[in-house]
């Protein structure tokens, strides 16, 4: 979720080099995509990139499902001196985790999104106005419905896996609910059937900051100032829950920002390292993100519940005949191994092959954007076994 | 130390898979517990069609059960199986491992709770050549093949044939089948096993079932 803290230095042969986000039009008239709030929308654009070559046989995309603030820039730089690479540029590319010399990649941007997706701040068709406070409420299964048609776009049927951790980890287990059929293997990274109370406490109060912001003015900023201080605190509240309570002792301690004493002064508001560093977390957030966009990516998370949209986690998940791979981090307060757990009860409770491991990672919740080496050692094998089963069952057409 | 001590049949040993395959029926649901690298899996579900799914506490053997397209959850034994649900297998494998939990009757009461048969393979401290060792030297089994002395062996308990048969009973677990394995294979009816047996393989059930 904190992309912006991930810059990697890679070396070149290492990296998939520049790339592109692309864009597809979907759901055009009289095809309107039927939302689950009842609501209908279309066109939807949607903003995605990829990496590697899709092979013949058309066996080996990946989908990558991104977290609450993500986008659809996984991996790769977009100019030649650009300093950023991707959100998840450790993992992807030749020779890692998701092995562009192997594997098709793609990545798309959420509906509801704020970077290249139709969202609030998109204009309303045939209108010069934008949807601001009009954009409906969306799910996660809105989200994985139009990825889903994106997917089905390049021309595939089946994909070898769909991975993605946290709020993109919920998605992963949407698309095993929705379309059973439509992949070979689930990974789910730093997830949960459901968000847990406290994780809906964490964004009620990010909603309420961005809300009771005047500059809000009932979503229709577009014109002015968006909400920043409000999306601010919220991103500085959500960013502490990402984090642990060792994560930041061993970044920050009480380590004083400037100085070896302390100022006695209220207005001094990036005094503690932390302080400072929270700060420079929401003011990095406003120049990238929409607030209209963060209101409803929480509330799709808040909504998530597998177990109650498909009577049972053990029915949701029993239809698939793909392969899980769960992954929990021993730090994450956020999205607890003991949620992970409840999925691989599930999974096993149905008879599905399910693979989990929880991973020992100081962390936090963002562990699944920061160990990359542990996570590679799962995933190359757990990709590669996949992929050599279903080409033993369907052997590739020459 | 330079006794020649008893070696503890190895647990990797394909025989030993072999002998486990031949008492689980094609197409069965098991779980191994303590799957190591999964090797044992991955020949019952090649050959025996059957569902699998593993068990294992090391970060390493989870990988190279991983390798082998096995499906494998981490765990403790010593924790019980608290993700599995009741009766989700037919067969519960533990494979020279019961020696070497804290506590075997938990252990092998989870068994029964999540599969409908437990096949549990085991080393027979009863054998001769342990029992000549503590008579003629004084010491105690320690084996060549884990180099571990009394203080840091992972083996915690020792138990032969007679003293299993023991706990199946106190527990009400019926013992379906008994095969000591003497020299690698498996001897059905085999005289003095509990002299001669370096292992034995027990296929137990609720007694009321």
């Amino acid at each position: 979720m904190t992309a912006d803290q991930l810059v990697t230095s890679q070396s070149d042969e290492r990296s998939v080099g520049l790339v592109e986000t692309v864009t597809a039009t979907l759901f055009e008239p009289p095809g309107a995509l039927q939302l689950a709030s009842g609501e209908t929308i279309g066109p939807v654009a949607v903003a995605y990139e990829t990496y590697g070559q899709l092979s013949p046989a058309r066996d080996n995309a990946i989908f990558i499902c991104h977290a609450l603030t993500g986008d659809a820039h996984a991996a790769g730089i977009h100019s030649a001196d650009d300093k950023k690479p991707g959100w998840w540029d450790g993992f992807i590319g030749p020779g890692k985790g998701l092995d562009t010399d192997e594997y098709f990649i793609i990545c798309a941007n959420v509906l509801g999104g704020c970077q290249g997706t139709t969202g609030p701040g998109s204009l309303i068709p045939n209108s010069n106005d934008r949807y601001s406070s009009a954009f409906p409420v969306i799910t996660v299964g809105d989200i994985v419905e139009v990825h889903a048609a994106l997917v089905r776009h390049l021309g595939i049927e089946r994909l070898l896996g769909v991975i993605g951790g946290s709020l993109g980890g919920m998605q992963v287990l949407e698309w095993a609910g929705r379309f059973p059929d439509q992949l070979a293997s689930a990974i789910v990274l730093a997830s949960a059937a459901r968000l847990s109370a406290q994780g809906i406490a964490f964004n009620a109060v990010g909603r309420r900051a961005i809300l009771s912001d005047p500059a809000f003015n009932n979503g229709h900023y577009y014109d002015g100032d968006q909400p920043r201080y409000g999306l601010a605190l919220a991103r500085m509240l959500a960013h502490i829950t990402y984090l642990s309570e060792t994560s930041i002792e061993m970044k920050f301690g009480r380590r004083l920002q400037n100085s070896d004493e302390f100022a006695y002064d209220l207005q001094a508001e990036t005094e503690f390292e932390i302080e400072s560093y929270l700060h420079y977390q929401g003011k990095r957030f406003v120049e990238r993100f929409d607030a209209n966009s963060y209101l409803r990516l929480t509330k799709a998370m808040d909504y998530f519940d597998l177990a109650d949209s498909y009577s049972g986690l053990a029915n949701a998940l029993g239809k698939t005949d793909a392969r899980f791979l769960l992954q929990s981090y021993s730090t994450d307060w956020l999205f607890p191994t003991s949620q992970s757990k409840e999925l691989v009860a599930a999974l096993i409770e149905s008879g599905r092959h399910v693979t989990f491991a929880e991973l020992d990672s100081p962390f936090g919740h963002d562990s699944f954007l920061l160990e990359l080496d542990q996570l590679e050692d799962l995933v190359i094998p757990f990709l590669a076994q996949t992929q050599q089963e279903i080409r033993r069952q369907v052997p590739p057409t020459i | 130390m330079a006794t020649k001590r008893y070696q503890m049949p190895d647990p990797t040993v394909a025989v030993t898979d072999e002998i486990i395959k031949g008492q689980i029926e094609p197409g069965s649901r098991v779980i191994d517990l303590g799957c190591g690298d999964g090797r044992l899996l991955k020949l019952l579900s090649d050959e025996h069609k059957c569902s699998v799914q593993g068990i294992e506490v090391s970060q390493n053997r989870i990988l190279s059960t991983i390798s082998r397209g096995v499906p494998v959850v981490q765990g403790d034994l010593d924790d019980g199986l608290p993700d599995v649900p009741d009766g989700s297998f037919d067969f519960a494998v533990l494979s020279m491992t019961l020696q070497q939990v804290r506590r075997p009757q938990y252990v092998l009461t989870e068994m029964l709770r999540v599969a409908h048969k437990a096949l549990v393979v085991l080393p027979n401290f009863g054998h001769w050549r342990v029992r000549a060792q503590v008579v003629r030297y004084g010491r105690v089994p320690v084996t060549d093949s884990l180099p571990y002395e009394w203080y840091n062996t992972p083996n915690l308990h020792f138990m032969s044939l007679y003293d299993f048969r023991d706990l199946a009973a106190r527990l009400n677990f019926r013992i379906i089948r008994e095969l000591p394995i003497i020299n690698g294979r498996a001897v059905d009816r085999a005289w003095a096993a509990n002299l001669r047996a370096h292992s034995a393989l027990y296929v137990l059930e609720r007694g009321d079932s």
